[in-house]
């Protein structure tokens, strides 16, 4: 099954009579899931063969990361790599060895034959890797050494992701390793189609997108580290609403602590899934203005819907403290998806941050004064 | 087609020195938001406002013609730095060991 697997990708011109060769050493690069085979380079040495094809075991561990599972340990030994059957004039294509990025760039280029020179960024992906100077023109040079690459294939090009730019000085390299670096495209999915332009990226490969798909992905890891402290404020509140609303603890718990609970857990998922994927729709530039009006909005429905509940039972201000709580929390967490969207800049998020913060905390301050005073009996409901 | 965001306007700390600049074009290449555009073989400014300061450009500059001062807009690590807490920023911080990392990586 391998060796057929193999021969497809196996042109004329390349000597892969090593091809069917299978992995030999049982602990090293060889034996990771995805390597095929081995095959000897021109610089005599061995590196391992690896297709493009996922299999659904690399499906579900993109998965699984994206739900904060495995993620720190998702990674791939740095080094050389044989995808297809390169030979000397076949490219070289750079990456990271977080194994999200590696998969992008095989099973983009599936099909194809190239080198894949995987740097040690400590498995994490190309762009947080280029900015935490990781994913490094350092680091590059290191690993064109020590894969002896410029024995390994004739030309002097590297093809490097566009977004590993932040950690890279092209000219720097050129100028002690002799290798070219040319930026390819922002997506791995453009590579095949900027190598057949004779490697010349249209403007729509140049630009970072921040699509529907893309926020969508990323609110698992906004939600789940959330939830850590946010379940712990739920029966904070619960307790209190038994003990300080009059009449008997569990009835005011299941009334007054009940829409505590739902109104919190709005601004919770507001700030966290809402925001993220109503991004472009939701009002303003900046993401705690972003996460507010989303709360304002969410917060009102469901202190609407719960009017219409005969067991849940708040009054005016009640309903407003919480409201103006749920607010403050759906705009710090909206405020957070900074972090995670690729577009905002230090500089717009210092900024932000210095009229956001003590807003969120006044707000929030403010709502559980007024929700406690009405609790209490000293504001009238 | 995807709505393209935009951030907080007149903030970023970008600067062009069209004097120096050699016209290798290498700005406009790593640039993932269209911030330069090429007139009469220099490097121009096209959008400044949508820059988000990776640092790519001036990373790249072989003449120090284009400057910016590189950080993440990420407010997790904005808070933590202020906190005073290492090694816990945002974006997946290398200081990192795999036992007690955090999980508010992005």
């Amino acid at each position: 099954m391998i060796t057929n697997q193999l021969i497809k990708f196996i042109p004329e011109d390349n000597d892969c009579r090593d091809a069917a060769e299978l992995p030999q050493d049982p602990e090293g690069p060889d034996s990771q899931p995805f390597v095929v085979g081995t095959m000897k380079t021109a610089a005599n040495q061995q590196v391992p063969r690896i297709q493009g094809e996922l299999k659904p075991e690399d499906h579900l561990g993109a998965f699984k990361v994206r739900w904060g599972i495995g993620r720190m340990n998702y990674d791939v030994t740095p080094g050389l790599y044989a995808l297809g059957c390169p030979g000397p004039h076949s490219p070289v294509l750079v990456t990271a060895n977080y194994k999200v990025s590696f998969d992008r760039l095989r099973s983009a280029y599936a099909g194809r034959n190239a080198w894949i020179l995987v740097l040690d960024t400590d498995g994490i992906n190309v762009w947080c890797a280029a900015g935490k100077n990781s994913f490094s023109t350092n680091e590059l040079t290191y690993r064109l050494h020590d894969s002896a690459l410029s024995d390994v294939v004739d030309h002097r090009r590297l093809i490097l992701p566009q977004l590993s730019g932040p950690g890279i000085s092209a000219w720097e390299v050129e100028k002690t390793t002799g290798f070219k670096v040319v930026y390819g495209p922002v997506r791995a999915e453009d590579l095949p189609r900027f190598m057949d332009r004779g490697m010349e990226a249209t403007n729509a490969m140049r630009i970072k997108q921040f699509p529907l798909s893309e926020r969508l992905a990323l609110t698992p890891m906004e939600c789940l580290p959330t939830l850590k402290w946010f379940i712990g404020i739920l029966p904070f509140f619960l307790l209190l609403a038994g003990l300080i609303y009059p009449g008997r603890f569990s009835d005011n718990i299941a009334s007054h602590g009940v829409t505590a609970a739902l109104l919190l857990t709005a601004g919770m998922v507001t700030g966290t899934v809402l925001t993220p994927i109503f991004l472009p729709w939701l009002p303003g530039r900046s993401f705690a203005v972003k996460g507010g009006s989303a709360g304002i909005i969410t917060g009102t429905f469901i202190l609407l819907l719960s009017a219409t509940q005969t067991s849940l039972s708040y009054s005016l201000t009640e309903g407003i403290g919480l409201l103006i709580i749920a607010c403050g929390f759906s705009s710090y967490l909206g405020l957070n998806f900074t972090g995670s969207s690729p577009y905002t800049s230090f500089s717009g998020v210092k900024k932000e941050m210095k009229l956001a913060i003590p807003v969120q905390i006044s707000a929030v301050l403010i709502g559980f004064i007024l929700w406690i005073s009405t609790g209490f009996g000293l504001i009238a409901s | 087609m995807t709505i393209s965001l935009r951030y907080l306007a007149n903030v970023s700390s970008l600067k062009l020195d069209a004097e120096k600049c050699s016209g290798c074009g290498l700005c406009l290449a790593v640039c993932p938001r269209e911030v330069f555009v090429f007139k009469e073989g220099k490097a121009a400014d096209n959008d400044p406002d949508a820059c988000m300061e990776c640092g790519a450009c001036s990373r790249n500059c072989p003449t120090g013609a284009v400057t910016v001062t590189p950080g993440t807009g990420c407010a997790a690590a904005l808070i933590n730095s202020a906190l005073g807490r290492r090694g816990k920023a945002c974006c997946c911080s290398l200081e990192r060991n795999r036992q007690t990392d955090s999980e508010n990586c992005c």
